[in-house]
């Protein structure tokens, strides 16, 4: 196996045009459980840690712009409070050593179902920027997954960052897992509130071959939101508003029976858990108004 | 953590000496020798030998739970360069057999595989990858057989026979009373555990060393070294002397390591290459290179009068052996004698069936037979005392077995036996205060603006994962008693053997102790020290390498090590002290009649200190070597399950509080509360430590821990898939300890190991169906049982 270890970004791409199938490397927390498992023999691996730039995130034109190398731990302790969707799926990814070692860059390059990362991403409409020797493209998040462990990429490419919008509204997110820490999701749900736009987004994860948003869900919530002005009163949600949404959500899975979990319980999770996440952001709209208690 | 509560103080029946604690001798909380060394990473496990010229060793294992084997071509893998030995059963020089009660299973298959993952072939090389990779080059030609993988299916008439005596291992009969017996009251039940795994952190890992003179040393992580040796010799055609075994640092056990694992293969590469060799597993190999917990189905049927006195108890318990018997013998028959708890009860009739399967073997692991019909008495307990209107904890302290009470074997219980005080201790204890968190509050509300709620997530179920704020959130309380049999049973010739050496080191009198008996983390190395000091009174104590040059030490298990292990050190100490005495008697030329050693020094109580031990000694050594039994055991009658089968029996109780999120399925064990005797604590913090640990494993089993098989083949080998509990998901523990003696044990103890893993279990079970009102006929209890997301087995 050839170890690739370039220290700048230029040298990382070229090395990634030189040998498209060396698999970049970066927390390792997929790919050496994959190496030690004997599940996959890369010809070779592109070590990503020495590129600096990767590491770093700053805020341009509205959005984070989160470098492919920032752990889970430092989107935990330095992103909070302006990606909160994001920072609370963080917070749910392993133990305290995989969020140290573990990247959002590496989600999205395995691209699993169930990668934490991802449904609030959907939620937050980020663009993953992919780059290559060729030049730098942005690839919308609904457009990049394309099949279990497939994504946009091409062969040439790596992941710079991924460049999410500001937060105009309340996030959250929802995971299940079959213990309380230190677990991969049976079924996981973000959502995102945009009130001055008036738009609602979703992210399911685990619960389909690629993480996906329930867009019938969005159109129903923001749809009736508008026709009852619930925007402007920020009133109490309807319960049959909660459970219709929670239905549209449920309706827009696809799941499977696995060792995790049986399908029905994904379906039956994710309605529960698209019913309370919504009331939680609904009610972060209603206590952020000026008439709120 | 609370401190044990030490009640009660005075110990009738136990001499006055015996009661004085030292703070390093016994009932003090002497630190562990190899403490520090764990804790700073520089303890040296099975997996860190080395030797500076070996190869390394893999096994080829079976895809297949059931195939006929019609070929082995290995030359394209001895071809590989780095390659120096491709064995098959071929190359085994002894009988290809081994097996811990039975030897029926192959050190390397022959013509059949049993189970996926049963070894085939074996391969040296000069580094683990190339052995992995040749391993991959060795061409298996399979003929797949439908596998046989339930084991009432199994012994059904017409059922393959996947051994030449047929699938019936065992059958248990237990028959006390009139077997017709009816009462006013009756509940039935039908309950299901799965398979549970030991998921010890050291993986199974040894060094076999060739001695170049036809002989081997053999270096391994185990738990009984002379079983072991025993089964190695066979299977290499080798005398024990040409076959020397050392203990190699254990990370764990439970019962995971009686069986052989890479034992004889190794020590066949090695006698092969004429080249040490080291094999050690990775995590999912692991998974298949070991037994686990027997999955059961089990059938009662309990009958009571009016006011909740048990007239009868009828059962049917399956256990699944797996593909070859292992201990399944002895768990039947801990499962069929000790299957309707520590109750009385006038009529009993069960049956108690092993049977073989293309299922991965299953063997001993912690509570051994027990853990898994507590599940289903406990149960049962409760569903009878909701029927009645009882309090399942009145029903079970009116029907609770106590000192002089008749078990259904027949056997009286000729010790203490507080299940209803244990059961009294752990519901008087204070409850935890009601669930933390709520939802809407004003405070709440303010701090959700970042998605923070206002309390912590971490004390609600789901944890960090955001998936309640308390919608849907129900708390329950359940209780559970264990009893389990202490030792080996059912007049199995059950001793231990201790080697103590007293001599002059540097001016300072020094003990050492030798023995076979594997320290696996309990914490045995203390305890030798702690005796030896109480009875030598000499501070230092030296633990001497276990292996085979001295005899046996029975196994690590059965929660027998204190007990036995510790018997036999101090009976050696006492004939040690015993020398001792007679030796400075000579020297002051005259009889002090309670002439003892104290500190150091030879003193009575008449004349004080008369002469100091190292003085006394010189350069004399004195060696004592004492092969130490406990009271004999007698097999149960074939027929009807009766006799004096179990040395001693240990109890604890549980009373487990919850918080289940009835929406999700998820819960939270909020707080363990246990009360357990163990006659005697010869290291409380030691017992502590057993009682958080065995009580963690046993929650483990009762909400996440299956190994899932379907179709004879493994799920999940990997600590991603199969769940234990991690910290925000063990509670905080209150502990009662109490300390009534056996006073046919040393020092009064009991063994402290196993109880708490068999009632922490069904007591959480207990409390989830009391928040949920569910039946919840099957653990692990799964989030898809509670939502009813999945139908659970049908009742």
């Amino acid at each position: 196996m050839e170890f690739l270890q370039p220290t700048s970004w230029t040298d990382a791409l070229a090395a990634k045009a030189a040998s498209p199938e060396a698999v970049p490397i970066c927390g390792g927390t997929d790919l050496m459980v994959e190496l030690n498992f004997d599940a996959r023999r890369p010809a070779a691996l592109l070590d990503l840690t020495k590129v600096a730039d990767l590491a770093q995130w700053d805020i341009d034109d509205g959005s984070v712009r989160l470098g492919a190398g920032v752990s889970y731990a430092r989107i935990i302790t330095e992103l909070s409070a302006r990606l909160p969707g994001l920072a609370m799926a963080a917070r749910t990814v392993g133990s305290p050593q995989i969020r140290n070692r573990g990247t959002v860059g590496g989600n999205l390059g395995t691209a699993s179902p169930a990668g934490d990362a991802h449904p609030p991403l959907l939620a937050a409409a980020a663009t993953v920027e992919a780059a290559s020797v060729r030049g730098t493209r942005l690839i919308g998040i609904d457009e990049f997954f394309t099949g279990v462990k497939r994504n946009a990429l091409a062969a040439d490419e790596l992941i710079a960052a991924v460049r999410i919008p500001l937060p105009v509204g309340p996030e959250q997110f929802s995971k299940i897992g079959t213990r309380n820490a230190m677990v991969i999701a049976v079924a996981a749900f973000a959502v995102a509130l945009q009130p001055a736009r008036k738009l609602v987004r979703t992210g399911i994860g685990s619960a389909a071959p690629t993480p996906r948003r329930a867009p019938a869900a969005e159109q129903f919530l923001a749809g009736a939101l508008a026709e009852h002005d619930l925007w402007e009163s920020r009133a109490e949600l309807p319960g049959p508003l909660l459970d219709r949404f929670g239905d549209l959500v449920t309706a827009a899975a696809a799941p499977i029976d696995d060792v995790r979990g049986t399908a029905a319980y994904r379906l039956h999770a994710l309605g529960v858990m698209a019913r309370r996440t919504l009331a939680w952001a609904w009610r972060q709209y209603q206590s952020a108004s000026p008439e709120g208690s | 953590m609370s401190t044990p509560t030490r009640a009660p103080a005075a110990a009738p029946g136990i001499a006055p000496d015996q009661q004085r604690d030292r703070a390093s001798g016994i009932g003090g909380n002497a630190a562990r020798p190899d403490g520090t060394l764990k804790v700073t990473g520089q303890f040296a496990y099975g997996s860190d030998l080395w030797a500076d010229d070996m190869l390394w060793g893999v096994t080829l294992r079976s895809p297949h739970p059931y195939a006929r084997i019609r070929g082995v071509a290995v030359g394209e893998a001895l071809a590989t360069g780095g390659v120096f030995a491709v064995l098959t059963h071929a190359d085994v020089p002894g009988k290809n057999r081994c097996g811990l009660e039975h030897s029926d299973q192959p050190v390397l298959a022959e013509d059949v595989v049993r189970y996926q993952g049963e070894p085939v072939a074996l391969v040296a090389a000069d580094h683990p990858e190339v052995a992995l990779r040749a391993a991959k080059k060795i061409a298996v030609d399979y003929q797949v057989l439908d596998p046989v993988t339930e084991a009432r299916a199994a012994l059904a008439p017409g059922a393959p026979a996947l051994h030449p005596d047929g699938n019936l291992v065992r059958h248990l009969k237990l028959r006390k009373g009139d077997p017709a017996a009816s009462a006013e009251v009756v509940v039935t039940g039908c309950y299901q555990v799965g398979m549970q795994d030991q998921a010890f952190l050291g993986p199974e890992a040894g060094l076999a060393v060739p001695d170049g003179l036809g002989g081997v040393d053999l270096y391994v992580a185990t738990q009984w070294l002379h079983v072991d040796q025993r089964q190695v010799c066979a299977a290499l055609g080798l005398p024990p002397e040409q076959v020397r075994l050392t203990l190699a640092g254990v990370g764990g056990a439970f019962g995971g390591r009686e069986d052989l694992s890479m034992h004889v293969h190794a020590c066949l590469l090695a006698l092969h290459t004429g080249k040490p060799i080291k094999m050690v597993y990775n995590r999912e190999e692991s998974f298949f290179g070991h037994v686990h917990r027997h999955p059961a189905t089990m059938r009662y049927e309990h009958g009571a009068s009016a006011d909740g006195k048990l007239q009868y108890v009828r059962a049917e318990i399956y256990l699944d052996g797996g593909a070859y018997a292992s201990s399944t013998p002895a768990v039947v028959g801990n499962a069929g004698t000790m299957g309707i708890g520590p109750y009385v009860v006038p009529n009993v009739h069960v049956d108690c069936y092993g049977a073989y399967t293309n299922n991965p073997p299953c063997g001993a692991m912690r509570g051994f037979g027990s853990v898994q019909t507590a599940f289903a008495y406990e149960a049962q307990m409760d569903k009878l005392a909701a029927t009645l209107g009882m309090d399942p904890v009145e029903l079970r302290c009116l029907n609770a077995m106590s000192l002089g009470s008749e078990a259904p074997t027949g056997q009286i219980v000729d010790s203490q036996a507080p299940v209803a005080e244990l059961l009294d201790r752990v519901r008087k204890m204070p409850l935890p205060p009601a669930r933390a968190g709520g939802i809407g509050g004003p405070s709440a509300l303010a701090a959700q603006r970042h998605g923070q709620p206002a309390f912590d997530l971490r004390d609600l179920p789901g944890g960090v994962a955001n998936t309640t704020h308390g919608e849907g959130v129900r708390r329950g309380i359940g209780y559970a008693v264990a009893y389990k049999n202490v030792g080996f049973s059912e007049g199995f010739d059950d001793y231990s053997t201790a080697r103590v050496r007293l001599e002059v080191i540097g001016g300072e009198p020094v003990a050492t102790v030798h023995t076979a008996a594997a320290e696996v983390g309990q914490g045995l190395v203390t305890v030798q020290q702690q005796i030896c000091r109480t009875e030598l009174g000499v501070d230092q104590v030296v633990i001497h390498p276990v292996n085979t040059q001295v005899g046996s030490g029975g196994s690590t298990s059965a929660s027998r090590q204190t007990y036995v292990t510790g018997g036999a050190v101090r009976a050696a100490c006492q004939a040690v002290a015993g020398q001792a005495v007679a030796l400075a008697q000579r020297q002051l030329g005259r009889t002090i009649a309670d002439l003892r050693l104290d500190g150091g020094q030879f003193v009575s109580a008449a004349e004080g200190t008369v002469a100091s031990l190292a003085g006394v000694l010189g350069s004399d050594i004195i060696e004592e070597t004492v092969e130490w039994r406990h009271r004999p055991t007698y097999p149960v009658d074939p027929e009807t399950g009766q006799g004096f089968a179990h040395v001693q029996y240990a109890f604890a109780a549980h009373r487990a509080v919850v918080d289940v999120d009835t929406e999700l399925g998820l819960v939270k064990v909020v707080e363990l509360a246990c009360a357990q005797d163990v006659g005697k604590a010869i290291n409380p913090d030691a017992v502590l430590g057993q009682i958080q640990g065995g009580s963690a494993q046993g929650l483990g089993l009762a909400i996440m821990e299956e190994i899932q098989v379907s179709d004879g083949m493994i799920r999940n080998p990997s600590f991603t898939d199969y769940l234990i509990p991690t910290i925000l998901d063990m509670p905080p523990m209150q502990i009662d300890v109490l300390e009534y003696p056996d006073p046919n044990a040393p020092y009064g103890l009991r063994g402290v190991g196993e109880p708490p893993t068999i009632s922490s279990g069904p007591a959480v079970a207990a409390a989830i169906r009391a928040a949920t009102g569910l039946e919840l006929h099957r653990v692990p209890i799964r989030p898809e049982h509670i939502t009813g997301s999945m139908p659970g087995p049908a009742p």
